[in-house]
């Protein structure tokens, strides 16, 4: 008897629709979140993480009433992400029925944030969202650097120092995404996920990469993520949460049936 | 027809909680409240929360629903939930230390973040889907398989006194109380309202429950 690994499908959303890029381009429509998220609420999905992913203020309404609905019909955690700047934003994706908010640029250009953030509406809300690409050569020890604007800035900064600085701010939980893996259906990166979740004591969330099944497991047994996030392996019917919870249960992974 | 109050005090996603009432309540009225009249002529209260338990404790003054909370205690069906069940013992370790409402004698005590699970470190908060073994028979427990499944979010964990208050169990890695019990009152660290089928049906168990055990 335990504490089950999660499985969380990830809805990218951009102007009230679930869309999925493969590497920021190549937008394909993947339909109505409010259907998508309930679809994936009947597979048994663990949470559900919504991002916003054009994230400027007129789309910031239209979230707001995504997050609602959904709230009003699913009855699991749900985490949103993209754009999250102020303490304002933050009140109005709980009060519209988030649980969780996923910072990501605000924190880099403003530590404080997630501090004031946490202090204010507790670290169980506070997902610091982190996006990493490698930049170490090949004959070089691992090493990270965190990128931000969609992967496109780089930014000097350590990606498992950071981690660890915004555990120390408050941050409740990580969501490590490896922009080098984002889109190619060619498996999370194990060495930053594994070195990521080692380094810290909140439970992080691998994130890019999905493709197979067995990723997912990977996730788990390799990178020792708490959980494991994907979106267009779900989306497009290839699998279903279900199937990927057997596949995992039948490797000896606790989850949730 | 069933009144239910849910205790607005500025902490937490209430509108979580009263959509998950209102969908299994189909004859009962969900007030979202930090009103004492109201609180105390609803046929039902919960009481939710989330973030620090200073935080609560100063709310709940400033508001002057310490009392009023009480009272509904003594009177009526009362589910504490999350923060709102930690409130209800004497005591918590949080922010320094902070004493609460001493509905059950006991304390709040933070998870040995040293711990190891499985050989890897133990992760705080305690954030997934947890089993809930149900020590006792309850009415909150009604159709609801031993051994489910809820979603917990939380670095603190309830520890009272009396060992037989507890109604349910987790473990993480250790068994803590999950769930406690005594008279009219029940109160889960785990949150019904996001616990998909299995909350739902304790919160249709507490619209439905007299407050008797």
């Amino acid at each position: 008897m335990s504490l089950a690994k999660r499985i969380i499908p990830c809805l990218d959303v951009d102007g009230g629709r679930v869309v999925k890029g493969v590497q920021f381009v190549d937008i394909r429509d993947a339909g109505d979140p409010i259907e998508v998220a309930k679809r994936y609420d009947q597979q048994g999905a663990d949470e559900i993480t919504f991002l916003d992913i054009t994230a400027t203020h007129a789309e910031r309404d239209t979230m707001v009433h995504v997050v609602e609905a959904v709230a009003s019909q699913v009855f699991i955690p749900l985490t949103v992400g993209g754009g999250i700047r102020t303490v304002e934003d933050i009140r109005r994706m709980l009060n519209a029925g988030a649980d969780k908010v996923g910072i990501n640029s605000a924190a880099v250009n403003n530590p404080e944030f997630v501090r004031e953030a946490a202090e204010k509406f507790g670290s169980q809300c506070i997902v610091v969202a982190i996006d990493a690409k490698k930049v170490s050569a090949e004959n070089e020890t691992d090493k990270w650097e965190i990128f931000t604007h969609g992967g496109r800035k780089p930014t000097g900064i350590d990606a498992v120092e950071w981690a660890k600085k915004m555990v120390e701010y408050g941050a409740g939980e990580i969501l490590l995404t490896s922009m080098d893996k984002d889109g190619t259906k060619s498996g999370f990166d194990l060495a930053l996920t594994r070195a990521v979740s080692d380094a810290v004591n909140v439970p992080v969330i691998a994130s890019g990469g999905v493709g197979k099944l067995q990723d997912l497991t990977d996730g788990i047994k390799l990178g020792h993520a708490d959980a494991v996030l994907a979106a267009s392996i779900f989306h497009f019917g290839e699998h279903t949460v279900e199937e990927a919870k057997q596949q995992m249960a039948a490797q000896g992974i606790e989850v949730r049936l | 027809m069933h009144h239910i109050a849910v205790i607005d005090y500025g902490m937490g996603n209430l509108r979580s909680v009263s959509k998950a009432l209102e969908a299994v309540s189909n004859n009962a009225s969900v007030v979202v409240t930090s009103d004492p009249k109201t609180i105390l002529s609803a046929s039902h209260v919960l009481f939710p929360g989330v973030g620090a338990i200073r935080d609560c404790m100063a709310e709940l003054k400033q508001l002057e629903l310490e009392d009023v909370i009480l009272q509904a205690t003594q009177e009526k069906p009362f589910l504490g939930i999350c923060l709102g069940m930690q409130a209800l013992l004497s005591h918590s370790e949080e922010n320094s230390g902070v004493d609460t409402l001493n509905l059950f004698s006991g304390s709040v005590k933070l998870f040995r973040p040293d711990a190891l699970i499985n050989g890897e470190k133990l992760k705080v908060p305690h954030m997934g889907w947890n089993q809930v073994h149900q020590t006792c028979s309850h009415p909150l427990w009604k159709n609801i398989e031993q051994n489910s499944r809820f979603y917990f979010v939380h670095s603190f964990y309830a520890e009272p006194t009396d060992k037989a208050v507890i109604a349910g169990t987790s473990a993480y890695p250790d068994d803590f109380a999950a769930a406690l019990y005594k008279d009219n009152i029940f109160a889960a660290q785990f949150h019904p309202e996001k616990s998909q089928r299995a909350g739902l049906q304790l919160l249709e168990n507490f619209v439905n429950w007299d407050g008797q055990s």
